[in-house]
């Protein structure tokens, strides 16, 4: 059922991109200079990045070693490949007993933040257990509206104050609010930043502060939103984000376009944290736990994912 | 490693410097560096191909300036293509006749679109004397519409909604119905972000173009976008008759590459940049500046640029060899300072360098000792220019009083020519108006840092020359 979701995204995907790799793969290519070019080519546009350039050398050296002769066993060594390098990538969630277990949400400007803890919210809520927000992006005009409105949709509390209050205000009311109301999860929503202001990064430890004043274990959880269809900028989002704040993990959103987030392995280099969820779309149900095979597959855009 | 096309540039720099001229050899090492580097940028991978050809076949035909470093030729060469590729000339928004202007945005989720929408209503009021009407028509991000009321009323600027049940196309045409009645000469129409494979969505954008007839469309671009950009220019492009793109979170550390791919697989210009947070942090695109920003670079193509137009390079050239040979003369100096200050004052000839700007700052740089140096030589007799060797002590003292200057200042102006004269038969080459010669001249003109005997432009050649030290003349250290 969930994996239904990921599969109608691909498909978009698939509809779209006539350059995938299952084109390349077709019948009676030689693996040649050329198909190596154009191998390395399509490993870019999943936003690869240099790594694309590494895979394609590692490739050689093993038809060097013999270990591939033909374009068909191309596709598996790939794979192989770009799933060694997700090992431990996909891990659930964090629950303490006793509650609450507080989520903090950071990201750039325009990432997908607020949508991605509407979701997350729904995902939680669906598995039993109780959640409230906070609305913490109090910089952006209407944020605040646009959190309530999803807490109004999903039926649940929310913590929230004035446009322009202190975010790190709102933080302690929410955790003290998630304390005495016994939730089971706090998500806490943040202002979109950009990772070269310092003021805000700065604004970012002091949220962190204050979180702990209260309950010293907390955040449980730092989750990163990253846009799918940022390039290799998001290597530099992850490493300045966990400068700031303890990132354990990735929410990967937008990936319903014909974007592949391929970033993701770049990041992993710098910051090796799971990658919790992708974002598949835009109703409440389009978020889903992270699988780096299906993941690798989107990536490779094969055709083993058959349309639902 | 990302701060990449800067550092690959560099690179590529150093693999050509000091070559005559540009062959193709030098060239392509150069060049597959800046590739790779394009790349990390999140150029798309066609046009970073493309592109090289383009620096390639532009580098290959130019003549390089023999006074000027190959190298540097080169990155003016670089910015150049990038220049052109980032659509060369600044192009504004579209005009009309008949008021209201209409212009229409979209683009992906997240791109910025709203913000953006009330920095351009703000920048129209601000430099167009316009009085703009922003039109609410995205109904489908919650609390998108009160965003915008929002940021309307903060800015004063007036603000058409509707309830969110409404369809965004009526919306659009009532809102510029409003326009006319209530005298507004520019209506922003502010769509929902959209994914470009979404048809429905995607059909109704082209609903509003249809039904609106907007002057302008423009599409909103994030600057940390990826390879995928291409995808969705391509698609935002065959659906509605683009006028431009905007590009949103400047201020961020991406490089933008993906703007250069948007910008060649559109064919559509760059108008705006978003430079920050706050509602006038809005800029008019200028694509020069944009790749000198790319590039990580200062300044230098002006310098080059200019170099080009005040320098005689014949008569550079053969100042470089007499440098070399030690038979600069007095003459050559004169000619040469001249050159110097063809190219404006000393501090803003300086501050064009990469990172040397930041430097000076601090530094005091008078053009007047440039002057000052000019009267001594010319209170010389011809002779004694070109024999620097033959000036003794009472032709010092003659040529003092003929300047207006004290007898310690023909001294040391004639002591550091000589020690001028000694570094370069050392250094052999690289004179001429190389970042060297430079270097010595500061030495010549003794720059100093204000309050500090040395000056913190070491690194630019003129490091160990006695400039800060003793009296230059006048008797006043700078």
């Amino acid at each position: 059922m969930v994996f239904g979701k990921l599969r109608a995204a691909l498909k978009k995907t698939r509809e779209v991109l006539t350059r995938g790799l299952s084109r390349l793969f077709s019948l009676g290519r030689k693996l040649d200079a050329t198909f190596l070019d154009e191998l390395e080519h399509v490993l870019y546009q999943s936003d690869l990045g240099p790594l694309g350039t590494r895979l394609v050398e590692e490739l050689k050296a093993a038809y060097a070693r013999r270990e591939i002769a033909e374009v068909a066993q191309v596709p598996a060594f790939l794979r192989a490949m770009l799933l060694r390098r997700l090992e431990g990538a996909a891990a659930p969630l964090a629950k303490t007993t006793p509650g609450p277990t507080v989520i903090l949400i950071v990201g750039v400007n325009g990432s997908g933040k607020t949508t991605s803890i509407a979701k997350l919210a729904n995902h939680l809520k669906q598995q039993g257990h109780k959640v409230m927000l906070g609305a913490g992006d109090t910089f952006r005009a209407a944020a605040v509206e646009q959190l309530s409105l999803w807490a109004d949709r999903l039926g649940i509390p929310i913590i929230k104050q004035g446009p322009g209050a202190d975010t790190a205000a709102v933080a302690y009311d929410a955790v003290a609010a998630a304390i005495a109301r016994k939730v089971d999860y706090l998500l806490l929503d943040t202002a979109g930043r950009l990772h070269t202001q310092k003021n805000l990064m700065e604004e970012l430890k002091k949220i962190v502060r204050v979180v702990q004043k209260q309950l010293p274990s907390a955040p449980h959880e730092t989750l990163l939103v990253l846009d799918a269809t940022t390039g290799q900028n998001a290597i530099r989002q992850a490493s300045e984000f966990s400068k700031a704040a303890p990132v354990t993990g990735l929410i990967l959103a937008k990936m319903d376009g014909t974007a592949k987030g391929g970033a993701v392995f770049g990041i992993r280099e710098v910051l090796p944290v799971p990658v919790k969820f992708l974002g598949v779309g835009e109703g409440m149900d389009d978020l889903e736990p992270f699988n780096p095979e299906h993941y690798v597959d989107a990536i490779l855009s094969f055709d083993k994912i058959e349309p639902a | 490693m990302f701060d990449s096309l800067a550092n690959a540039l560099g690179s590529a720099y150093r693999s050509i410097v000091g070559q005559k001229v540009l062959t193709e050899k030098n060239v392509d090492e150069g060049i597959r560096s800046v590739r790779q580097a394009l790349l990390e940028a999140d150029v798309n991978f066609q046009v970073a191909k493309e592109f090289i050809a383009d620096v390639k076949q532009r580098a290959l035909g130019q003549d390089v300036l023999t006074a000027v470093d190959p190298g540097q030729q080169f990155v003016k060469v670089f910015h150049d293509a990038l220049t052109a590729l980032l659509g060369g000339q600044t192009t504004g928004l579209p005009v009309t006749d008949n008021p209201p202007l209409i212009l229409m945005m979209c683009g992906l989720q997240g791109s910025g679109k709203t913000t953006t929408c009330a920095k351009l209503a703000l920048w129209l009021r601000k430099n167009k004397k316009k009085n703009p009407l922003l039109v609410a028509a995205d109904l489908q991000r919650p609390a998108a519409v009160e965003q915008l009321q929002s940021l309307g009323k903060q800015l004063g600027i007036a603000v058409y909604a509707e309830p969110v049940t409404a369809r965004p196309p009526e919306v659009c045409r009532r809102g510029i119905e409003h326009a006319h009645k209530f005298q507004h000469d520019v209506v922003i129409l502010d769509t929902a972000g959209r994914l470009h494979i979404d048809e429905l969505l995607m059909q109704e954008l082209q609903e509003v173009q249809a039904r609106c007839k907007p002057h302008g469309v423009l599409l909103l671009c994030d600057s940390m976008l990826g390879q995928d950009a291409v995808n969705s220019a391509k698609e935002f492009h065959s659906r509605l008759p683009l006028h431009g793109l905007i590009l949103t979170k400047v201020d961020g550390d991406a490089r933008g590459g993906a703007a250069l791919s948007i910008v060649k697989v559109t064919g559509r210009p760059i108008l705006f940049a978003g430079t920050g947070e706050k509602p006038d942090d809005l800029e008019e695109f200028d694509p020069s500046r944009m790749a000198g920003r790319i590039l990580g670079m200062g300044d230098v193509v002006g310098l080059v640029e200019k170099a080009q137009s005040v320098i005689d390079e014949k008569e550079a050239e053969a100042q470089a060899k007499k440098l070399q040979k030690g038979q600069f003369t007095f003459e050559d100096f004169l000619s040469q300072l001249n050159m110097i200050r063809k190219l404006g004052p000393l501090k803003k000839v300086l501050g064009m360098l990469p990172g040397v700007g930041q430097m000076l700052k601090d530094v005091d740089l008078d053009d007047a000792h440039f002057k000052r140096i000019e009267a001594i030589i010319l209170s010389m007799s011809p002779r004694e220019r070109r024999n620097p060797e033959v000036i003794d002590t009472p032709r010092r003292r003659r040529i003092a009083l003929g300047s207006g200057n004290q007898l310690e200042a023909v001294h040391g102006l004639i002591k550091q020519f000589k020690m001028m004269q000694d570094m370069m038969k050392k250094l052999g080459k690289g004179g001429g108006f190389g970042p060297g010669g430079m270097g010595d001249l500061e030495g010549m003109l003794g720059m100093g840092k204000k309050g500090g005997p040395q000056s913190g432009m070491g690194g630019m050649g003129g490091r160990g020359f006695p400039g800060g030290r003793g009296g230059f003349p006048g008797g006043r250290r700078f």
